[in-house]
């Protein structure tokens, strides 16, 4: 079986993967950081107008969140286990895996493409040239629906970052014998498709649940 | 451990521009970002020179206020993100971060190169603005004017800095991992140089401040685009949220701008004195310090924004411990020059002129933290000429400073001391004659960003064009010498100073691969004197 030679910068296999592990999570550092922004401004808005947000966040559809909240944390269970089935070098199976990710991602995607299109009928998208009327909720309202598409697009543009990533993952597993290589790019793009699932996790709670 | 079979020096193992554009060598990719900055450095330095023109009579006589304004802008944007933030962690810390802990590469080569071709890519953006008309924001794209009254081009400019903001978090996360996991056996935490600490400071704060700019310019750019209004009050937003988000990026940048630069006067103090630096811990963990309260100190540019005045209170006073462990810093350098061996070549002439410099800059910083003068002098030449101190007195101090110092390790070859000495001197003496003046105009309420002023302020605004004439001929000179070194330069020894550091173990160029043995580390970095005979480090066998 063909192994990746070790680059010159090495000097044993170990300390890359120490090294690239440390490089994903210092990136999913800045990625928070750069989430941070939206929710630092979120917390300065909910407190100013918190009846505000209760109010705007009821014009949302919840059920439909909580449904998608399910199919993603069900997303994180299947790569978890699709980097299980490749370190066992179960190649099959670890194709199943990672294709129920990838369409656990994409069924995510649909709903929430299917919740903004209800909230456009509803006339709720603040964007130019889009008839809005917010008057009913009060004062705050249009930021929070400002915060509500700028961060569940970010987390979307995320998603479907992640889902690219994996379907790379797939033609790695389903092509590639070098498995150590293999093994540690799965586990990078896990890393990867966790942190977006959390983004999604704390989202859910500030959009959707507030009272 | 494995040895590599020795090749030839770095800058022989190819000579096609393909082998150049092409590199993953972090010494090569050091030259592309060399090169490059000097091209954006002369750009901006252009903007500033014509500013200055524009300046030497009180009317508007030169360039018309619309021109002045897209002047000051790409002056601004250029030097801060095209200059500044990546001066000295991509070019002297991509070249010696590698050489300095005993490793033979970045940890990753390859996004070091992509991290070059961000920037040129954010740098096209920039041109594209300037060719297209230019923005006339300033640096700072403040809000609501560059969101909702602005007609220049600021979504262009606005996608450069976003751009080479991506290869400023790459060029981090690489100094960072390599930093954490390729130290050679030996290289504990507190035998890493001086420098490294303070690069790996600076590393830490591109990744964790450079999003959030990100993401501000990206708010900036949906509202102008889409009309989703985070900074407009028409459609729910606040205009001083932006600032709170710009400058939770911005001020710990001005430490990205000025930390390196310490590494490297660090180095030039115990090169330069043949002595260990004075209180090493305590110099490493200023940088941690200084990195650390750099992120809570962005309120005290709204001092007089309309923020509340208790959090006015609290960010003057964080601001205000900021100065400790810079004061901690510039205290141990000149104890570090007590009965030192003591010698004044080009690298320590610069390096004194930068303790001067960024004192004075330090200074009038804490006039600026105090809240009742700053409200006196907010936005006014004297905020222009604190920073300038900072920022062009410090950092591009260090800059020359640690280019000098290094430039026989990087080319193999001795530049002309003379030459260097007059340089450098006359930097301090024109830098003085260009900003001293721009305190006593701030504090008389001469506003920054205008091109017209009253006939009063004129004579201290020829004294700072006249001294902007010599800091551009002090900034050319090297230039040419450097330049000319390349080609009829004599060559350098392995060690041209006698001074400590792995890097000066290996041959001058570098080999490709730096060392041909991981060398084995048993000491700290500033072992003073060297006894002749027994090097600093010793190479572990086998």
């Amino acid at each position: 079986m063909a192994e990746d030679s070790l680059p010159i910068q090495f000097v044993a296999p170990a300390q890359r993967n120490e090294a690239v592990t440390l490089a994903m999570w210092l990136l999913l550092a800045t990625e928070a950081l750069m989430f941070g922004a939206l929710f630092l401004s979120y917390l300065i808005y909910r407190l100013l107008f918190p009846q505000t947000f209760a109010a705007a966040s009821a014009q949302l559809d919840s059920m439909l969140a909580a449904l998608n909240t399910g199919v993603l944390l069900t997303s994180s269970l299947t790569i978890a286990l699709a980097i299980q089935a490749v370190a066992l070098r179960r190649r099959a199976l670890a194709l199943w895996l990672l294709a129920a990710t990838v369409a656990l991602g994409c069924s995510f995607l649909i709903l929430k493409g299917y919740a903004w299109y209800t909230e456009y009928q509803h006339h709720l998208v603040p964007l130019r040239g889009f008839q809005t009327d917010y008057s009913a909720l009060g004062s705050g309202a249009q930021m929070f629906f400002n915060l509500y598409f700028v961060m569940t697009g970010m987390h979307a543009l995320h998603l479907s970052i992640g889902i690219a990533v994996v379907l790379v993952m797939m033609a790695y597993v389903a092509w590639s014998d070098r498995t150590a290589m293999v093994t540690r790019r799965v586990g990078l793009a896990g890393l990867y498709w966790h942190f977006v699932d959390i983004i999604w996790v704390f989202l859910f709670p500030l959009f959707y649940l507030v009272v | 451990m494995s040895a590599i079979p020795q090749t030839g020096s770095y800058l022989d193992s190819g000579y096609s521009l393909r082998s150049w554009l092409l590199t993953t060598d972090h010494k090569r990719i050091a030259w592309l970002f060399l090169l490059s900055l000097t091209l954006f450095f002369f750009l901006g330095g252009t903007a500033a020179a014509l500013i200055r023109l524009e300046l030497v009579t009180p009317t508007g006589d030169l360039v018309g206020q619309d021109t002045y304004n897209r002047l000051f802008s790409l002056h601004g944007i250029i030097m801060v993100w095209f200059f500044l933030v990546p001066s000295i962690p991509a070019t002297l810390g991509n070249f010696l971060v590698p050489l300095m802990i005993g490793a033979r590469d970045m940890a990753f080569p390859r996004l070091n190169l992509a991290s070059w071709y961000l920037y040129i890519i954010g740098g096209l953006f920039t041109f594209a603005t300037v060719i297209s008309g230019g923005v006339d924001t300033g640096w700072t794209f403040y809000t609501p004017y560059s969101s909702m009254f602005s007609n220049t081009h600021v979504v262009l400019a606005i996608v450069g800095v976003f751009v080479v903001g991506f290869s400023s978090i790459l060029t981090g996360l690489n100094i960072v991992v390599t930093v954490h996991r390729l130290r050679a056996p030996g290289m504990t935490w507190f035998r890493l140089p001086l420098f490294i600490w303070s690069t790996y400071a600076t590393a830490v704060i591109m990744l964790l401040a450079t999003p959030v700019l990100a993401m501000t310019l990206l708010l900036v750019a949906l509202e102008r685009l889409l009309g989703i209004g985070f900074f407009d009050p028409r459609l729910g937003g606040d205009p001083l949220l932006f600032q709170h988000l710009f400058w939770f990026y911005s001020h710990p940048a001005v430490y990205i701008m000025v930390l390196p630069g310490m590494g490297v006067v660090s180095e030039l103090m115990a090169a330069f004195s043949k002595k260990a630096v004075f209180g090493y811990t305590y110099v490493a963990f200023s940088s941690i310090a200084i990195a650390f309260l750099g992120f809570l100190v962005w309120g005290h540019h709204m001092f007089t924004a309309g923020q509340s005045m208790y959090g006015s209170l609290a960010f003057g006073l964080l601001s205000f411990m900021v100065s400790v462990p810079s004061a901690i810093k510039v205290f141990n350098w000149t104890m570090t020059m007590r009965k030192g061996t003591l010698s004044f070549e080009t690298p320590m002439l610069y390096a004194l002129g930068f303790i001067g410099l960024f004192t004075i800059g330090g200074l009038t910083g804490l006039f600026l933290a105090t809240m009742a003068i700053d409200v006196h002098v907010h936005d006014t030449y004297f905020v222009i000429a604190h920073f300038h101190y900072i920022m062009v007195g410090g950092m591009v101090t260090a800059y020359l400073g640690g280019l000098h110092y290094w430039w026989p390790k990087i080319t193999g070859r001795l530049y002309s001391e003379r030459w260097g000495q007059i340089a450098a001197v006359l930097m301090f003496f024109g830098f003085n004659l260009t900003f001293f003046p721009q305190f006593i105009l701030g504090y008389l309420g001469m506003p920054r960003r205008y091109h017209s002023y009253p006939d009063e302020f004129q004579v201290l605004h020829v004294l700072s064009s006249a001294g902007a004439v010599v800091l551009a001929f002090a900034y050319l000179l090297p230039l040419c010498y450097l330049g000319w070194s390349l080609k009829y330069g004599r060559r350098a020894g392995s060690n041209p100073w006698g001074t400590t550091g792995l890097e000066w173990t290996t041959s001058s160029p570098p080999p490709k691969y730096n060392f041909e043995q991981i060398p084995r580390v048993d000491y700290g970095p500033y072992r003073y004197p060297i006894v002749s005979g027994t090097p600093p480090t010793e190479t572990r066998h086998g």
